[in-house]
């Protein structure tokens, strides 16, 4: 249990929408740069992670809902894990996609946003994931249509690809989705 | 026999991962180990659940600690290293937060169960009696790189097992059953994960980093825990080969695979023809023990 900070409180939306989804505190962050040095992915984001959760505390919404960064973490948690000050950067990350989405900002990885909404739609239909329908549900949200096409049919060949959905929980996995979006929507109104 | 554990084998589990399920349950029956399967389990959520609702990524998991409970269990184990994250994740969160614990009770309109234990099969092997006692076959051609992934050791505060930046209980394993394997320094490197199907550039990129380093410390098969670690090393392979100009034939098995096949499990019966990458090669005629 980390002790109560001594930061000047963030004023931005965006700052208080990360605290409020994450419980993580930007403010906490003195730029180490270890998250940055050990994320798997940095090479590709438009702001490494350190920069992000700067931006987020300088009040920089904008940059940072529209980067590429919280889009391209692939959650493997090694920012977390060393982050000194013990800030859940993974969690920030997942914060700010979530926030990003409820304002309606297109995701600068449009790709992984439709895998995201593609995923839980068949989890809520199927109960299970079934993996044909999600990637079938990706294609229709992203046209690329033959890509990985090979790799799908040498996958259906090997028996490796389950054609027939699994039903099992399917209700009560939609209960489930219908009763969060619930207590989530009482949540934002209270709050 | 009894069964000990509940068993959440998970989506992949049942489909791309089914090798794994195969030859966990088969580890299970030669060690004596009583596992039962879950009865209407549901999907944990995975990377989409948490990417876009807290709440969905800790109530879906928790739907599944409620029903290992009704089973008059209290230990659950989860193979997928994901499936065991969101798992633990989930009762961290509850355990943390009572509000956050109203919330997910109020979700699933039912009370959480307490003292529920997740466990990854590495731990309930490791635990179990001594596991050398039933090999039966020396699978002395092997030389592997035991890759770990990201989600069995991080965060290390929420996971609690072994080692987070230089983990040994797959290598500790499959040593005791006299299979060699390898030090290296990218055993919990990513591998891209979830982008495999969105940016495959980057997990090409990843994976290919992963492989490299196995082979050039000597390792001639590559051991994994994970089913979503499996389809990036082993079905991307070849895309990572084409790509980079490399060639590396390197199998990739799931550890559960070699302990079956050093306990005398057939070859056939572990779902070893499904690989894309041949495990054929270094597979020995294996001298019996």
């Amino acid at each position: 249990m980390t002790e109560p900070s001594a930061t000047t409180p963030s004023e931005s939306p965006l700052a208080a929408s990360v605290l409020s989804e994450s419980g993580q505190d930007v403010n906490l962050c003195y730029q180490c740069m270890k998250c940055a040095a050990g994320c798997p992915v940095s090479y590709e984001m438009d702001y490494k992670p350190a920069e992000l959760i700067h931006a987020i505390r300088l009040g920089m919404d904008d940059l940072v809902l529209n980067s590429k960064t919280m889009w391209l973490c692939s959650a493997c948690e090694t920012c977390t894990t060393r982050c000194p000050q013990d800030v859940d950067v993974a969690k920030v990350m997942d914060a700010v996609k979530i926030t990003a989405r409820r304002k309606g900002i297109k995701s600068a990885i449009p790709q992984v946003a439709s895998f995201n909404k593609a995923a839980l739609s068949n989890i809520k239909m199927c109960g299970r994931m079934y993996e044909l329908g999600m990637i079938m549900g990706l294609k229709m949200r992203t046209f690329e249509f033959f890509k990985d096409a090979a790799m799908g049919m040498k996958m259906f060949r090997k028996g490796k690809l389950k054609m027939i959905p699994s039903l099992t929980g399917a209700m009560r996995t939609r209960r489930i989705f219908r009763r969060v979006k619930k207590i989530e929507d009482e949540n934002r109104s209270t709050a | 026999m009894t069964a000990k554990y509940a068993y959440y084998p998970g989506c992949s589990l049942h489909s791309t991962g089914s090798e794994y399920d195969v030859s966990f349950r088969a580890v299970c029956d030669k060690l004596g180990i009583g596992i039962e399967e879950i009865e209407g389990w549901v999907c944990c959520g995975t990377s989409p659940a948490h990417s876009t609702s807290k709440l969905l990524s800790l109530a879906l998991p928790y739907e599944n600690i409620c029903l290992a409970g009704k089973m008059g269990l209290n230990d659950i184990v989860a193979p997928c290293a994901s499936c065991f994250a969101r798992l633990k994740t989930a009762q961290y969160e509850a355990a943390e937060d009572p509000k956050v614990a109203g919330q997910i009770s109020e979700a699933l309109e039912k009370p959480l169960p307490e003292s529920m234990s997740i466990l990854s099969p590495l731990e309930i092997f490791r635990n179990s009696h001594d596991i050398s006692q039933a090999v039966t076959r020396q699978l002395s051609d092997l030389k592997v790189a035991c890759y770990y992934g990201c989600l069995l050791t991080r965060p290390d505060k929420v996971m609690q097992f072994d080692e987070c930046e230089y983990p040994m209980a797959m290598d500790e394993i499959l040593r005791s059953l006299g299979i060699t394997t390898l030090d290296w320094s990218y055993k919990t490197e990513c591998c891209g994960g979830a982008l495999a199907m969105t940016r495959t550039d980057v997990v090409l990129k990843l994976t290919r980093d992963i492989l490299e380093e196995a082979r050039t410390v000597g390792a001639n098969a590559i051991s994994v825990a994970c089913p979503l670690c499996h389809v990036n090393l082993d079905t991307r392979q070849e895309e990572v080969e084409q790509k980079y100009n490399v060639s590396y034939g390197l199998p990739v098995f799931y550890f559960t695979q070699l302990m079956a096949l050093a306990f005398g499990v057939p070859a056939d019966k572990l779902g070893l023809e499904k690989h894309f990458v041949s495990t054929e090669g270094v597979l020995s005629a294996g001298s019996p023990v």
